[in-house]
């Protein structure tokens, strides 16, 4: 326990000690909320769909912690290219243990950077439907985060440059949030595009966290629950894997 | 006593063969310097001792266990200070110690204990609070060598150490070296391009050269054996004067197909 502790820790103190990075990662939620909630939230309305605000508030904070989930991809691939990694690699304990401590502190990092953007949205006017459902929606939130961190672990572990990480997030991480449901509604989808959200695990976590604020969901609680945690053990599973493999 | 034997190992990555037959041994408690040109199968021969690569044939025994079964116990027995460096600049130097020692198990009160005297020792406690990313090129090495003794390892493998630094800095090195290897008695397994270096500190020296080893002994023996009056000369004697500058392809091949032997 206390080798997974220890890298933990080294997460958050990293985190909390970059206050540049923790001001620059504000910035596309923040732009997010501004330009889309207040420019598309007259539309969303006559459409009789309610306040974007509303609606939107739980896609951000989705956004938000798959972007900082995915970032600790980034944080590995540095470890790689300055040295850190291969400390942990001839340390004498499992590298199982190595992959849980990274990937809870890329995950806790996540909803910390999550947390900050929630409190922004009640800035901004959000107001969850029962301040009872916060704590829950919030274990959604962590799941979300402990999914991305370890698929970012996996993806950290299979590729050595940092251009190969650009790639991810133009191929993977973009269209894992556009595809969500994060800014718009899943009802009434054309049938590509509806199914491509279904095995987006990220729509699950959307629907879930906005269905824990705000009482509207898609796909019901229980299901969004289900789903992040079969897709949460998968990609631990994965992550691990393919940290074991990690080239020296 | 033999601390680390080597016996008719070989190395190959696909076509290249970086380690071609290597058999030597190393005295516990002795500064043994493994001396030879780029791409000659320095750093691939301490990968294979410290468990990130599995030898293609041959048989490796570090303090009388197998690395290549009995990885995590190995593990516990070494302290590496890789060619490049390998601390966490983000967080301070006393925290960089603190997780080496969490990661290799030493017990909460001797972590601090043997923490503080090896800051001490390498001239870093009054900086154990500052954050890496501010030390001068000598002090994150200084910190490294710190670092890999904290469990107190019954070897010590310092993989090019002082390159980069300068006389001054790598004169206060060697010195710390050889005052840890006396006071303590771990056995300091070294490569290095400087031969005065190699020349000052190690017992025993052998140069290995295309993947094989040319020569082994002292450095009196070797310039004896080629008859030349520098330990320098005598490298030059016994590994010509060609530049061996590792091809990008070579090299390339290498990282392509190395893999870090897993548990």
């Amino acid at each position: 326990m206390s080798v997974i502790y220890i890298l933990w820790l080294r997460e958050v103190k990293k985190y909390l000690r970059s206050r540049v990075q923790i001001v620059a990662s504000l910035g596309s939620p923040l732009m997010y909320l501004g330009v889309l909630g207040f420019g598309l939230g007259p539309v969303f309305q006559r459409a009789g769909e309610g306040k974007y605000l509303q609606f939107m508030a739980p896609g951000v904070i989705g956004m938000t912690v798959l972007f900082t989930a995915m970032f600790s991809g980034i944080a590995m691939l540095w470890d790689r290219q300055f040295g850190f990694l291969k400390e942990t690699l001839v340390a004498p304990v499992p590298r199982l243990l190595i992959m849980i401590g990274r990937t809870l502190g890329g995950a806790t990092v996540a909803v910390l950077q999550g947390t900050l953007i929630f409190a922004v949205t009640l800035i901004a006017g959000f107001r969850p439907a029962s301040l009872f459902a916060v704590p829950l929606a919030f274990l959604v939130v962590a799941l979300i985060a402990v999914i991305f961190s370890a698929l970012a672990t996996a993806i950290g572990s299979s590729i050595k440059e940092m251009q190969g990480f650009q790639m991810v997030m133009n191929f993977l991480v973009m269209p894992l949030f556009f595809l969500s449901g994060a800014i718009y509604p899943l009802e009434g989808l054309p049938r590509v595009l509806g199914a491509l959200t279904r095995v987006d695990p990220l729509t699950y976590g959307v629907d879930g966290v906005r269905g824990l604020l705000t009482g509207r969901t898609h796909f019901g609680i229980l299901l969004d629950v289900a789903v992040l945690l079969a897709v949460g053990v998968l990609f631990v599973v994965f992550g691990a894997w393919r940290f074991s493999k990690i080239e020296a | 006593m033999t601390i680390i034997r080597v016996q008719h190992v070989v190395k190959s990555f696909g076509k290249v063969t970086a380690v071609n037959d290597v058999s030597f041994d190393v005295r516990a408690g002795e500064i043994f310097a493994f001396l030879g040109p780029n791409g000659a199968g320095k750093t691939t021969t301490i990968k294979m001792l410290t468990t990130l690569l599995r030898p293609t044939s041959g048989a490796l025994e570090l303090d009388g266990l197998d690395p290549t079964t009995d990885q995590t116990e190995v593990r516990r027995r070494f302290g590496v200070v890789f060619q490049d460096p390998s601390l966490d600049s983000e967080l301070t130097a006393w925290e960089n110690m603190d997780i080496h020692g969490v990661l290799y198990h030493v017990p909460r009160q001797i972590r601090r204990e043997r923490s503080e005297t090896l800051l001490r020792m390498f001239e870093l406690w009054e900086r154990r609070d500052d954050l890496v990313k501010t030390f001068s090129g000598g002090m994150k090495r200084r910190l490294e060598i710190a670092r890999g003794l904290l469990h107190t390892p019954k070897v010590l493998f310092l993989d090019e150490p002082t390159l980069g630094l300068d006389p001054q800095s790598r004169n206060q090195m060697w010195t710390l070296v050889q005052n840890l290897n006396k006071a303590e008695g771990v056995t300091v397994f070294l490569t290095t391009h400087y031969m005065d270096e190699a020349d000052r500190v190690a017992d025993r020296i052998a140069v290995i050269d295309h993947g094989r080893i040319v020569a082994i002994g002292s450095s009196a023996e070797l310039k004896q054996q080629t008859g030349t009056d520098s330990l320098e000369a005598a490298f030059l004697k016994l590994t010509g004067t060609s530049i061996r500058d590792e091809s990008a392809t070579a090299a390339d091949q290498m990282r392509q197909v190395s893999r870090v032997w897993r548990r």
